[in-house]
């Protein structure tokens, strides 16, 4: 093969590598979607966070220290050498619950029965919110995740891949980034743990009554409050793999709340409602972004992904308004 | 007790229609405007101008804007932003290119271009609605801002990418460039948002502002009964993205002086629109006024309070403002899901009721 045609593969594999990290984010999305018609735009600011929270544990950072020390005149930063990543997950995932349960204690409680714009704009709110309380808790300066996740270029991988090249050609082999492959590992095991859960557990079952129907779910004796605090959990659970992931790709900073964004594209030509959906819109628009900057973008410029998902999303739209796999929109008057 | 008409008397439409029908109201509002037309530029100093009333003045344009588009028509945007760069690199191409061009008629071509824009990216509202338009608006958002960036017609091949607002006068008076007064500034951008905002308010209440709540209540309903939509849909957006490139071109022209379009037009202008519009009230002039307040002034007052009274550090005031209106966000939507003007409503009808229970 000719080293032309290798390159575009590397973009490609790279592409869907990125998109299965759109794919996480939008599946958080999708959950909460689903399961209570909320639009939480805070999806991806609960991955800052729980990246944060983790990164603090792991440190042994005291929460809230800059805040204590500021108004106590004391000069506490730390409270140990910290503690194993995997006891640090395990505390943050309750971190996450507990934000699960304040979040419907204190805000989706008071909003039952209002618009979906109306709940849309509290999560707003919320995003708001948890951006101020992780700086706060945390420190707003730029930490590093690891939690040891092997990263780096595969060199397996271009040994294997340098034969295929051409006789002669010059060509050094295909770069991918182990902890790309990873992150779609975990990705793709987090789709299934989360098909078996919704389609074989009590608990599953009762969260896809509620996303059929909520008012014939609270008749058959579901509670919806468990529900929604089970759903916020478990999409509290999905922004803390997101987290991970992204943080350890590219440092843990407020950047990484701006992913929420690229996964709206990704939303939208999955379709909202649909977890499938989220994957193949987020396959789609990592390869395509890669590939129209490698083929198209340095004839106008370059930086094109920054519009390029939302550009691709647009046009999709005009032809088909409720997403790839998303439920047909019909219009009553 | 003085808060109220004497008797519910109307005998002509126009008394029916006016926008303020309690004469205190009346009054209020003419000694607001008396006020900031012919006291406030005599007190106005750089503080109070660069950080209280130009920010304001020129967010409530925008927000104006938003809530014609989003408020009156039902269609939310978050490409805000994006359109107040067009606002603001036709106010730099214009007044670059036809350096005789009165800065008056700039900043009013400079609205109409993005209006053209507007339309354009309004498009797409004719087959996709709700959330779905709002993620395709972030297409221009975005699109826009790279283009400015990358296309350097935009900026004159300046060196740095920046735009920079050159020295410009209206009546022999600098309002723009480093030699303009405060109270220059601060009255040109007053006569436009109050101007503008009295156009606003009676463009809603007319056959055009009708056609757009009809839409926004059920769009295939109003079809029906004979609104059509294109129109409806296009007026919105090519009105709302004028206001938008006006405060664009304001912000630009006269509030910041010099820009670049990655920081200055991020999507987070976009949400700081919506959060003012959503905060005053969907659906009023006064809402837009009360939510750009809100949004402009409570950091800078705490701002004031905490590294003023307290000596905290700056960075904690950020993130404790940022926790702050987060949280005032939600209990407002707890309390009151219809904004601010809403609570100005209900108190009003309290008002006028009082000292009686019924």
């Amino acid at each position: 093969m000719s080293p032309m045609i290798l390159n575009t593969i590397e973009v490609m594999l790279n592409g869907l590598m990125t998109g299965v990290m759109y794919s996480l984010v939008a599946l958080g999305f999708v959950l909460i979607f689903k399961a209570s018609g909320i639009f939480n735009y805070a999806q991806g600011v609960m991955a800052l966070f729980a990246a944060l929270t983790l990164v603090g544990f792991q440190s042994g950072q005291i929460p809230f220290s800059h805040l204590i020390n500021v108004v106590f005149g004391t000069d506490y930063h730390n409270w140990g050498p910290g503690m194993n990543a995997f006891l640090a997950i395990l505390l943050t995932m309750a971190v996450m619950v507990l934000l699960a349960w304040l979040v419907e204690r204190l805000v989706l409680r008071h909003l039952v029965n209002q618009e979906p714009i109306i709940l849309f704009m509290a999560t707003i709110g919320l995003a708001f919110f948890m951006e101020g309380l992780g700086d706060m808790m945390w420190g707003a300066n730029i930490k590093v995740l690891d939690i040891g996740l092997p990263s780096g270029g595969s060199f397996w991988w271009e040994d294997v891949t340098r034969v295929w090249a051409t006789e002669g050609s010059e060509y050094y082999g295909m770069y991918i980034d182990v902890l790309d492959v990873w992150a779609a590992g975990i990705a793709i095991v987090l789709v299934i743990a989360l098909t078996l859960f919704s389609q074989y557990t009590k608990t599953g079952r009762a969260l896809r009554a509620v996303a059929d129907d909520h008012q014939a779910a609270l008749t058959v004796g579901i509670s919806l409050r468990t529900i929604w605090i089970v759903v916020w959990s478990i999409a509290g659970f999905v922004a803390l793999v997101a987290g991970i992931m992204w943080g350890s790709k590219s440092g843990i900073q407020f950047s990484l709340s701006l992913i929420a964004l690229k996964a709206l594209p990704v939303l939208i030509l999955g379709g909202f409602t649909s977890i499938p959906g989220a994957i193949v819109g987020g396959l789609i628009i990592g390869v395509g972004e890669k590939l129209f900057e490698f083929a198209i973008g340095p004839l106008i410029g370059g930086a094109t992904e920054n519009w390029f998902a939302y550009v691709l999303a647009l046009m999709f739209l005009m032809f088909r308004p409720q997403g790839l796999y998303g439920d047909k929109i019909i219009e009553r008057v | 007790m003085f808060y109220r008409e004497s008797g519910d008397f109307k005998t002509s439409y126009a008394a029916d229609q006016q926008t303020f029908p309690i004469r205190f109201d009346r009054i209020v509002v003419a000694l607001i405007l008396v006020c900031a037309f012919l006291v406030v530029p005599f007190f106005i100093n750089d503080y109070w101008e660069k950080s209280i009333l130009l920010p304001f003045l020129v967010w409530s344009l925008a927000a104006l804007g938003l809530n014609i588009l989003t408020g009156y028509c039902g269609q939310v945007s978050l490409g805000t932003g994006g359109f107040m760069a067009v606002g603001a690199y036709a106010c730099y191409k214009l007044t670059t290119g036809f350096p005789d061009l009165n800065i008056i008629f700039v900043i009013l071509l400079s609205g109409g271009i993005t209006a053209l824009v507007g339309i354009i990216f309004g498009l797409p509202s004719l087959r996709i609605k709700g959330f779905y338009l709002a993620v395709a608006t972030l297409a221009s958002q975005f699109f826009l801002v790279w283009l400015f960036n990358k296309v350097p017609w935009f900026y004159n091949y300046s060196a740095s990418g920046q735009i920079t607002m050159p020295e410009r006068s209206v009546f022999g008076t600098a309002v723009t460039g480093s030699a303009a007064t405060p109270s220059a500034t601060y009255l040109f951008s007053l006569l436009f948002v109050v101007v503008f905002a009295f156009i606003a308010r009676n463009l809603t209440r007319g056959r055009l502002g009708r056609s757009w709540m009809a839409i926004r209540d059920m769009d295939i309903a109003a079809e029906i009964i004979g609104v059509p939509p294109l129109q409806a849909k296009l007026s919105a957006f090519a009105v709302s993205s004028f206001y938008i490139g006006l405060s664009g071109a304001l912000f630009f022209g006269v509030y910041l002086g010099a820009v670049e379009p990655t920081e200055a037009f991020g999507i987070d202008k976009s949400f700081l629109v919506l959060f003012m519009i959503i905060i005053g009230g969907l659906g009023s002039i006064f809402g837009s006024f009360v939510g750009a307040a809100f949004m402009v002034l409570l950091p800078v007052l705490f701002k004031n309070i905490m590294v003023g009274g307290f000596g905290w550090p700056t960075d904690m005031v950020q993130h404790f403002i940022f926790m702050l209106v987060g949280g005032l966000i939600m209990f407002f939507l707890i309390v009151e899901p219809h904004g601010l003007a809403q609570l100005w409503r209900v108190t009003k009808e309290k008002l006028r009721l009082w000292p009686f229970p019924h």
